[in-house]
């Protein structure tokens, strides 16, 4: 064995190099490469098939310009901003409410978090029957309440809240879970702390618990907000798109048009701009110190 | 405030405890708890049960009755016609050849990602090599990445590979998109390991792959499970990706349920459609079921993959 | 070299490290390190948390890679050599044992690894669990082990390999007070009848001062002093050491150098010493501004031990700590505190005056500055 010499860079643990090479393969080609290409096309004229005509920001310009675009930024707002706030307050309170020492924690458990189990086109399908006409709506009705209406999936603009509703059902047992692992992850003196300082209840989650527990919540907003962005396949199952236009969100516009209508350039143009929001959203959170890989993988 | 106490306990024999007794289980406080948990896990119910309801019914009673009311009548026709008989377009075979062509993807997908996503994690954490972090770094960013924007490149890749629209396409998608996710897993869990374990075993001259195979392995057996269920339920619950690379012979089932469902040919059977989508739901359902602590640690490390 | 090292004869340098660096990225860990340990040599390693002792011991056994310097080992050059390849054994804190095999196989992995036929291999175990005594916990796994039992396995482990050096990483660290000192004192035994090279990293004071042949004291990535144990302890190269060693903390007076009725003096503010016995290394000028330290059992009171009076100073008692054979008496003289060690029989009361007298020729002299002996 030559001891002596400073082995090549290259040699130095070859072994877990080539175990790396997936990996390495992956982020240089498909997360790196396919990136890159998508957002270089997205500045052609590209049809069916991809070529190298640039035309600026015609896309862009198009892209905006498109009352099926606006819609889908429309609904992926109201989606968003919604299950955002309902899924964090939903999920927190549920936890809290599942911290009081209570009996059959495991059973209520399992029921919150059964849905995420589910796939979304499941979830889309049970929840477009339980809204269809001959769901809820005729139960009441039969109740005697003959006017009653609850159209939700048939009304342009209630549909987007049918699809929350559903969404919400299959995340919030996660986001609870979260929180709930995050306020065991608090120490019991901080509640014998605030016992013995006669600090209601309530005014410790707020002003004590609520603030420890900043990364649980970042977490948690990081991946409800990342969900946000990629909704496609509850939309599909649930109402593809309808009634008309009216449920159109932005993955499905660049399905639609890359994979439906053979109008490449602009899908490629749309799925940029979702890049270009995601990179808006986690570059600052990245800047403020969360990372991806912190503590989760210990549950 | 204590000389207080101590004269107060001294005036009378028997001393009253201040304060109000300690919570019982149906203090109104306790009650309020209760009740709004179970109100909540009503409605996380709720969908459960109006699909098994539904799926026992036959049409016309659905028709006439509530969906919420139990069958008068139980039929499992609905189930039979659901596996072997639903319609996607003018083939009539039911959604059993999805539930085939889904094994057949999960199966492999499965275990191939594992495979190179646990040696990828050793590496990252045994065997750090220069611009490893940079690579690890880059793959989690990835895992924020919206598909669509991979989407097209990869079918062109694909394509040109002549795996685009086959079984080893959809296999090689599902291994490259829960490489991040089971990475890190793998990777934080042997950073886990006590790292003496390592140098040990270094010490008494195993390389990479021994110590992989006869230290590391058997002590992760947990973490193993944990990547297993996270991988089998994420790639049966995949839609988007078996739509467009798995090819049409090869549709996994949630794709084929939403067929069924969504087809606009036909008289719309309710009843034959929720059973079709409990029979698309059953296997993750029942993973999560049977193994639950393993499955919350699954879905807290695969937080990130949303 | 001290009766010792004389005993063992040692015949040539078994591991030497020449102009050793480290850095884990901006952080310079080991800093052009130098150290020579001799053939049969047990070398202590001992310094204050984060000093670079394990990143050393790493470094020798080839788990880090350095970044410049050489690592010798027994004349052959093994800088960029495999662990396997160096003829070296380690011993951890936490132990290290495999925990899904048995002892037994806990012992035979790495012969299994470099091929060595079964019936050696039942030969070097059997020895090495005779010479540790764990033949009847050989089929256990390790979870089944107290741990005592676990680091002896450890230590095994590095024994049946036959190496030359065996390296310890803080091995009885983990372990309660009493078996610490019957591990510590097999530790020794297996010195003297193996006669191997060992490097040891601790840092505890007693297993330091009991184990070494030579002490290697370091902080900062550096080596401050490499010396026999009671050098260190007698004759600290620099302040750092000398308040390092000692189980209580040395005394250290601030003053200057200067001369009175024709000798020199050391001028602490409110007293003078006179520094008659005391053996310097380098010229005591006058005016020099210096540190003076005396270990609390280089003080006497009122002449106990046999101290001159007439050198003695005036001190009020302030604090009296009985500590078992001894205490430890804290005084004033003038505006300066010292601890005094007494032997136990005598009580002082806060308030009493006494007289105090120092034993400078056990005493250490620093530059104020440089804080290097002088
Ligand atoms: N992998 C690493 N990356 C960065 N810094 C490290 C790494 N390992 C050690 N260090 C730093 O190097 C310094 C020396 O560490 P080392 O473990 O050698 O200390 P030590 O003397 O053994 O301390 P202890 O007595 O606590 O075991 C420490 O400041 C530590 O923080
Ligand atoms: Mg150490």
């Amino acid at each position: 064995m030559a001891g002596n010499k400073r082995p090549v860079a290259l040699f130095r643990n070859l072994n877990a190099k080539i175990a790396a090479l997936p990996m390495i393969t992956t982020v240089l080609v498909v997360f790196i490469g396919c990136t890159l290409w998508t957002v270089v096309y997205s500045f052609t004229s590209s049809r069916a098939l991809p070529m190298l005509n640039f035309v600026g920001f015609d896309q862009y310009t198009r892209l905006f310009g498109a009352s099926r675009w606006a819609i889908s930024i429309k609904n992926i707002a109201i989606y968003g901003c919604l299950s955002l706030v309902f899924s964090l307050v939903v999920g927190f309170v549920l936890a809290v409410l599942m911290d009081q020492k209570i009996r059959f924690e495991n059973t209520f458990r399992t029921i919150f978090l059964y849905p995420f189990a589910l796939s979304f086109i499941v979830t889309g399908l049970v929840w477009q029957w339980i809204l269809n006409p001959l769901g809820i709506q005729k139960v009441v009705r039969d109740l005697g309440f003959e006017s009653f209406n609850l159209s939700l999936l048939t009304d342009r603009n209630l549909v987007i809240y049918a699809i929350l509703i559903a969404g919400l059902w299959q995340g919030t047992g996660l986001i609870m879970a979260l929180m709930l692992a995050g306020l065991r992850n608090i120490d019991e003196e901080i509640w014998k702390a605030a016992r013995v300082d006669g600090i209601p209840t309530w005014k410790t989650y707020v002003f004590i618990v609520i603030p420890m527990m900043r990364p649980v919540f970042a977490t948690a907003l990081v991946l409800i907000a990342t969900g946000i962005v990629k909704l496609y396949d509850l939309v599909v199952a649930m109402t593809n798109g309808g009634p008309g236009i009216s449920s159109e969100v932005p993955a499905k516009y660049v399905y639609d048009f890359m994979f439906g209508w053979a109008n490449l350039g602009q899908g490629l143009a749309a799925s940029t701009v979702m890049l270009a929001t995601v990179l808006i959203i986690l570059v600052p959170w990245m800047m403020l110190g969360g990372r991806p890989n912190k503590g989760k993988a210990n549950g | 405030m204590a000389e207080a106490a101590v004269i107060h306990s001294r005036s009378s024999s028997h001393v009253e405890p201040w304060g109000a007794r300690p919570k019982r289980m149906f203090a109104p406080a306790n009650i309020m708890v209760y009740s709004v948990l179970i109100v909540a896990a009503l409605y996380y119910l709720l969908p459960l049960y109006v699909m098994v309801m539904t799926s026992l019914k036959g049409m016309p009673e659905i028709r006439l009755g509530n969906i919420f009311s139990p069958p008068v009548e139980i039929t499992f026709e609905p189930w039979v016609k659901a596996w072997s008989q639903a319609c996607t377009g003018l083939h009539c075979e039911g959604i059993r050849t999805g539930f085939w062509n889904s094994v057949k993807i999960t199966i492999p997908s499965t275990l191939i990602s594992i495979l190179i996503a646990s040696v990828n994690g050793y590496a990252l954490s045994n065997w750090k090599f220069k611009g490893s972090e940079v690579f690890f770094g880059i793959l989690l960013f990835g895992a924020f990445i919206p598909y669509q924007v991979m989407l097209y490149p990869l079918v062109i890749i694909t394509r040109e590979l002549g795996i685009f629209g086959t079984l080893t396409g959809i296999i090689v998608i599902h291994t490259i998109f829960g490489m991040p996710i089971l990475t890190l897993l793998f990777r934080n869990y042997f950073a886990s390991l006590p790292p003496e374990l390592f140098k040990a075993a270094r010490v008494d001259g195993a390389g990479f792959w021994r110590i992989f195979l006869q230290i590391m392995l058997p002590m992760s057996l947990p973490i193993f499970v944990v990547a297993i269920i996270l991988q089998v339920t994420g790639i049966w619950n995949d839609f988007l990706f078996g739509v467009i690379f798995a090819g049409t012979s090869n549709f996994p089932m949630t794709v084929q349920l939403n067929n069924v469902v969504n087809s606009v040919q036909g008289v719309k059977e309710y009843n034959v459609n929720m059973a079709a989508t409990i029979l698309t739901g059953a296997v993750p359902l029942l993973i999560y079921f049977f193994s639950g602590r393993y499955f919350v640690r699954g879905i807290a490390a695969g937080a990130v993959k949303g | 070299m001290n009766t010792n090292v004389a005993m063992n004869t040692h015949v040539g340098t078994s591991v030497s490290i020449k102009d050793l660096s480290l850095s884990f990225g901006s952080v310079n860990v080991l800093r052009k390190l130098d150290l020579d340990i001799s053939e049969g040599e047990f070398l202590v390693l001992l310094g204050p948390s984060g000093c670079g002792k394990s990143t050393l011991l790493n470094c020798i056994a080839g788990l880090l890679d350095v970044s410049e310097g050489q690592v010798i080992i027994k004349g052959k050059n093994v800088t960029w050599a495999e662990p396997k390849d160096r003829g070296i054994g380690m011993v951890f804190q936490s132990y290290a044992l495999y925990p899904q095999m048995s002892v037994e196989k806990n012992l035979s992995f790495g012969l299994r690894v470099a091929g060595v036929p079964k019936a050696e291999i039942a030969k070097r175990i059997a020895r090495a669990a005779e010479i540790l005594q764990i033949e009847p916990l050989l089929q256990r796994k390790p979870s089944a082990l107290s741990g005592g039992q676990r680091q002896r396995v450890a230590i095994g482990r590095a024994l049946v390999r036959d190496v030359d050096v065996f390296l310890f990483d803080e091995p009885l660290s983990n372990l309660d007070a009493k078996l610490r000192s019957e591990l510590r004192v097999e530790i020794k035994r297996l010195h003297h009848k193996l006669g191997n090279t060992m490097i040891y990293v601790t840092h505890d004071q007693v297993e330091a001062l009991t184990l070494a042949d030579r002490i290697a004291v370091m902080k900062g990535g550096v080596v401050q002093q490499l010396d026999e144990p009671m050098t260190i302890y007698n004759k600290p190269r620099n302040l750092f050491v000398a308040g390092f060693i000692g189980w209580s903390a040395m005394n250290f007076i601030s003053g200057q150098l200067a001369e009175k009725a024709g000798k020199t003096v050391f001028r602490g503010g409110d007293f003078d010493i006179a520094l008659d016995g005391y053996q310097a290394e380098g010229p005591l000028t006058s005016g020099r501004e210096v540190v003076l330290g005396v270990r609390p059992e280089h003080i006497q009171i009122d002449g106990q031990g046999g101290a001159n009076l007439d050198e003695a100073h005036d001190a009020i008692v302030d604090l009296d700590e009985p500590m078992g054979p001894d205490s430890l008496v804290w005084l004033k003289v003038g505006s300066q505190q010292l601890s005094v060690r007494v032997e136990s029989g005598k009580r002082y009361r806060p308030g009493d005056s006494v007289k105090v007298s120092f034993n400078v020729g056990k005493a250490s002299l620093f530059d104020a500055k440089s804080e290097e002996r002088i």
